[in-house]
């Protein structure tokens, strides 16, 4: 064999190729979850079918000891546990690297490479040789190969184990199988094979006052947290774990200690329409309510939306974008819905958007459009992926600040509404855009007809251009407004003559290539937006640059259109890198492209300067 | 939606309710409806109704969808809250309001395209929660705002004003409430207010989804010979079913209920629906008795009216989810958040 790995510690990236529904999820999490408590940098990413069992299934892991956990394209070990997908597995595997696969029956020559390393483990004939049971022996193959990978890369074994009782701590017999399987594994790999590989893994320190949390979980405990007692849904991928996790959470810390009853109501609708319904109808009775969908629920949501940004009405809403158009690729990951939440529903409508990057970021902005959506009586929909909220990332420790108090914007009291001389709904107050609103069952006083048609200041009914322009006017100015209290963009770096822009879960990749582009001579400044309305910096910052590549997963240039819709900016000064096959970012993509177009177009003086 | 003010006349004989309320109290805007619209005499219903159980205004929520009948909220009760949402998405609107604050009577008033045509889904779902509300369909059979096609409710043979004949099978809200588990379901007049009234202040006590179809003719565009929605056709074609009365608890006298002959149903704040007439073998309890009588009668080309239908053991909304007997929204916040403290040991098992 002439081709050779290098010898490398915390650095590599594998892939597992399983066949869905057969446990392998459970046992690629355990992976993640043990190298994670080596206190290593790693990432986890899914890449999964939309099936329920028997299709074919992936799952990449990243170690790196710099931290960069973004998509890695190059393999140094394929664990090939699926048949059916063995072809273009072996040949995803870098030059020099490691296949390990089940040899219980012989590997097709046709399918054998001179460049990669083959090692046969029978998992299946170990497997059924020490489990009865046909479902056992299905599920502890994957432990099986959990445990040569224990060995082939000195994953420490012994926190394996104690993960496994922690996860079967109700159930020894269970957890005694499971350490049998992750044994029979481990020994093999350690008799057949020099252990561990060239590439492998050392203990670090690297994730104290971490956690490994997923985003959706972590919206869900963001809704928690902000006090939302209403949440309506409906089933769909990649959103439905944001309900679960926030259902899970309200049966543990939303029973009242004294009486016992729930302090929340979760109401599975008939369809996304409802949901929404739901929503607006639980806001504009004064609850913190919200919802979680995905792209398909969105379209369908956009009538109500309009309603709610019309008669102002705050609603709160977690988009987990899919691929698209239509039901496209459901378990896969894009940005494709920016337009269609920035602008829901017809007419002159714009929306406030949260775009979170991690986890953390799910956590934090979850809780903040309740705020936001209250202040500015509007629709906030917190745009996240499917990366970003059904992988688990290790990201720092989530914190609450208990100060914290709500912001409900202006709602009347009983008191103050027995003050005026007359309400009048939407009247601005001193120059805010933000008009007071009242709630049912406080004041006779406060009471109003609340109305998706034309409408006045006064709240109204009107056909009358001036009245309708006027309270329409005020939207728009209310919107722009928003922009002081959004996040702001995370800008890095200064004075470069190329800016790289992009949002969500493209972070880490970009990043990362910002990096690589740097050790090319390639040097550029960053920039993440994190909301709409634009704030100040975003606008300063693509004009500070001569060339803005905008990195996004979709094919319009969906943030590009954005920008320049939104901000003064030439249109010529934005090219956009775009991914949008439905897979995490990688790095790669991100500087294959940069550097094409920097080779095709004129290099800004200076970009190069420093290599 | 009109925002024409009436002028307030103090009438000498107006009589105070409970609260010291009169009827004008529970008026609201002058109504843009055309002249005769059954809609408005079941405005004029409502506004009984709710004068005669003195119901504070603003304690109510009046919620509607889009369509002639869903203009009517702004019609009565100007001290409550009113929510004229978009077309057929009324239930869920309402569901969100009643999920986030139960201590308000909600009163939804649709039609039968908002209900039985874009919002079918909805009120189906709605019936499934047994969700506490009024729910008033104002049924004339056809689209009135955009000048008079057929509703999902319009009859097989009923004529059109241009002379068509509607070849569709109807949707019969009764029918379809009976089969989805609906706890109160009656079925008024317009031109009916004697029976109307009294089937309101059930709906209003009722723990649960009352549907009230009202049979409410459309003087512009059903109201014509052929038509089986107009004044002469439901006239002539009633049959009250049933008649009842409604015994406040306040105003409970044992000795008139329960006499031989009748069925008494008491609410569970204790008010009684005393049914003073109903078909022999008929028990409005009775779910198959009840579906069995309406499709006896379906096909007939007669209107059956009055209380059909009332369980008042089905568990509500909020009952089935366990909530708080007071709004959620009264839950304080201190209560709500669970603390950094918490959020600190969750994460131990993040790890």
């Amino acid at each position: 064999m002439e081709h050779h790995v290098s010898a490398r510690v915390n650095d590599f990236a594998m892939k597992l190729a399983n066949v869905n529904g057969t446990g392998s999820a459970s046992a690629n999490g355990l992976i993640l979850q043990a190298i994670f408590r080596m206190g290593i940098p790693v990432s986890g990413k899914n890449l999964f079918p939309s099936n329920i069992q028997g299709l074919p299934t992936w799952y990449e892991i990243r170690v790196n000891r710099d931290g960069h956990v973004a998509r890695a394209l190059d393999y140094d070990l394929m664990v090939a546990m699926n048949a059916q997908t063995y072809d273009r597995d072996v040949h995803e595997v870098r030059s020099g690297g490691y296949v390990l696969y089940d040899s219980s029956w012989p590997l097709d020559g046709s399918l054998l490479r001179d460049d990669v390393h083959f090692i046969g483990i029978p998992f299946a004939e170990i497997c059924n040789e020490a489990f009865a049971e046909p479902r056992e022996r299905t599920l502890m193959k994957n432990i099986a190969y959990t445990g040569a990978l224990a060995a082939l890369l000195n994953i420490d074994q012994t926190i394996v184990e104690a993960l496994l009782a922690e996860s079967f701590s109700r159930k020894p017999a269970l957890r005694d199988s499971n350490v049998r399987a992750l044994r029979l594994g481990s020994d093999y790999a350690q008799k057949h094979f020099t252990c561990p590989l060239p590439f492998h893994m050392e203990t670090m320190n690297a994730n104290v006052g971490k956690v490994l949390i997923d985003g959706n979980t972590a919206a869900a405990l963001g809704c928690l947290y902000a006090g939302a007692t209403v949440a309506a849904w409906y089933p769909i991928t990649p959103a439905t774990s944001v309900m679960d996790g926030f259902k899970s959470l309200c049966e543990k810390y939303r029973k009242d200690p004294e009486t016992g009853v729930n302090n929340y109501i979760i109401l599975q609708a008939e369809d996304e329409l409802a949901a929404i319904g739901m929503v607006i109808g639980a806001m504009w009775n004064g609850a913190r309510a919200f919802t979680s969908t995905a792209g398909p629920g969105i379209s369908l949501m956009n009538e109500l939306l309009g309603l709610a940004y019309y008669a102002e009405i705050p609603v709160v809403l977690v988009d987990v974008q899919r691929v698209g158009p239509s039901t496209g690729m459901p378990t896969r990951t894009q940005q494709s819905d920016l337009l269609e939440c920035a602008y829901a529903s017809h007419g002159d409508t714009k929306h406030i958007l949260l775009l979170p990057a991690n986890p953390g970021e799910c956590f934090e902005f979850a809780a903040k459009s309740f705020d936001l959506a209250e202040q500015f009586q509007t629709p906030v929909i917190m745009v996240s992926d499917l990366d970003i909220g059904m992988n688990d990332w290790v990201i720092p420790e989530l914190k609450w600040d208990d100060s914290y108090r709500p912001n409900r914007g202006r709602i009347l009291s009983r008191e103050e509404i027995e003050a005026l001389p007359r309400f009048e709904r939407y009247m601005a107050e001193n120059g805010t855009q933000v008009a007071p609103r009242t709630l049912p069952g406080v004041h006779p006083k406060g009471a109003y007809f609340t109305r998706g048609s034309g409408h006045n200041k006064f709240g109204n009914y009107t056909e009358t251009p001036a009245e309708y322009q006027e309270v329409l006017d005020r939207l728009l100015k209310k919107h722009r407004a928003a922009a002081s209290f959004v996040p702001a963009a995370v800008i890095e770096g200064r004075g470069s003559e190329v800016g790289i822009v992009t949002l969500g879960g493209c972070d880490a990749a970009v990043r990362e290539a910002v990096e690589i582009l740097a050790r090319r001579g390639i040097r550029a400044d960053f920039m993440r937006v994190r909301a709409f309305p634009f704030g100040p910096e975003i606008e300063a910052f693509l004009n500070a640059h001569e060339t803005n590549f905008i990195v996004e997963q979709n094919r319009d240039a969906q943030l590009r259109s954005m920008l320049t819709l939104e901000t003064s900016i030439s249109k010529e000064k934005l090219q956009s890198v775009l991914v949008y096959g439905g897979f995490p970012l990688s790095a790669r993509h991100v500087v294959e492209q940069v550097v094409t177009r920097m080779d095709q177009t004129p290099v800004p003086v200076g970009a190069r300067a420093r290599s | 939606m009109p925002s024409i003010a009436k002028p307030r006349v103090a009438h000498p004989s107006a009589q105070l309710n409970q609260i010291g309320l009169k009827q004008r109290d529970y008026e609201g805007v002058m109504s843009t409806l055309c002249a005769g619209c059954g809609h408005d005499s079941v405005t004029a219903a409502i506004v009984r109704a709710l004068w005669e159980l003195s119901i504070e205004p603003h304690m109510l929520a009046k919620m509607s969808g889009i369509g002639c009948s869903s203009k009517t909220p702004a019609y009565f009760v100007n001290g409550a809250h009113g929510f004229n949402s978009a077309h057929g998405r009324m239930p869920p609107i309402a569901t969100g309001a009643n999920a986030a604050n139960r201590e308000l009577l909600y009163i939804g008033v649709s039609g039968d395209g908002d209900s039985l045509s874009i919002g079918l889904g909805h009120l189906c779902h709605a019936i499934r929660r047994n969700l506490r509300m009024v729910y008033l369909i104002e049924n004339n059979g056809v689209y009135g705002l955009t000048k008079g096609q057929f509703s999902a409710s319009a009859d097989v043979g009923s004529k059109s004003k241009r002379g068509e004949a509607n070849q569709m099978s109807p949707i019969d809200p009764m029918l379809l409430g009976l089969s989805l588990g609906a706890t109160f379901l009656a079925r008024g007049f317009s031109g009916d207010k004697e029976q109307l009234v009294p089937i309101l202040k059930a709906a209003i006590e009722h723990r649960g989804f009352a549907m009230v179809d009202i049979i409410s003719p459309c003087v512009t565009f059903n109201d014509h010979n052929g038509s089986t929605k107009s004044y002469l056709y439901t006239r002539q074609h009633q049959i009250e079913a049933t008649q009842m009365d409604f015994v406040p608890p306040a105003r409970e006298i044992l000795a008139e209920i329960g006499t031989a002959g009748e069925i008494a149903v008491t609410l569970h704040d204790g008010s009684v629906v005393r049914f003073k007439q109903t078909p022999e073998g008929y028990d409005p309890t009775n779910r198959s008795a009840v579906s069995r009588y309406l499709e006896e009668h379906a096909g007939t080309g007669k209107i059956v009216t009055g209380l059909l239908y009332v369980n008042e053991a089905g568990p509500e909304l909020h009952e089935l989810n366990h909530t708080p007997a007071h709004a959620l929204t009264k839950v304080p916040y201190e209560k709500l958040c669970p603390g950094s403290k918490v959020l600190a040991e969750m994460q131990q098992g993040w790890r």
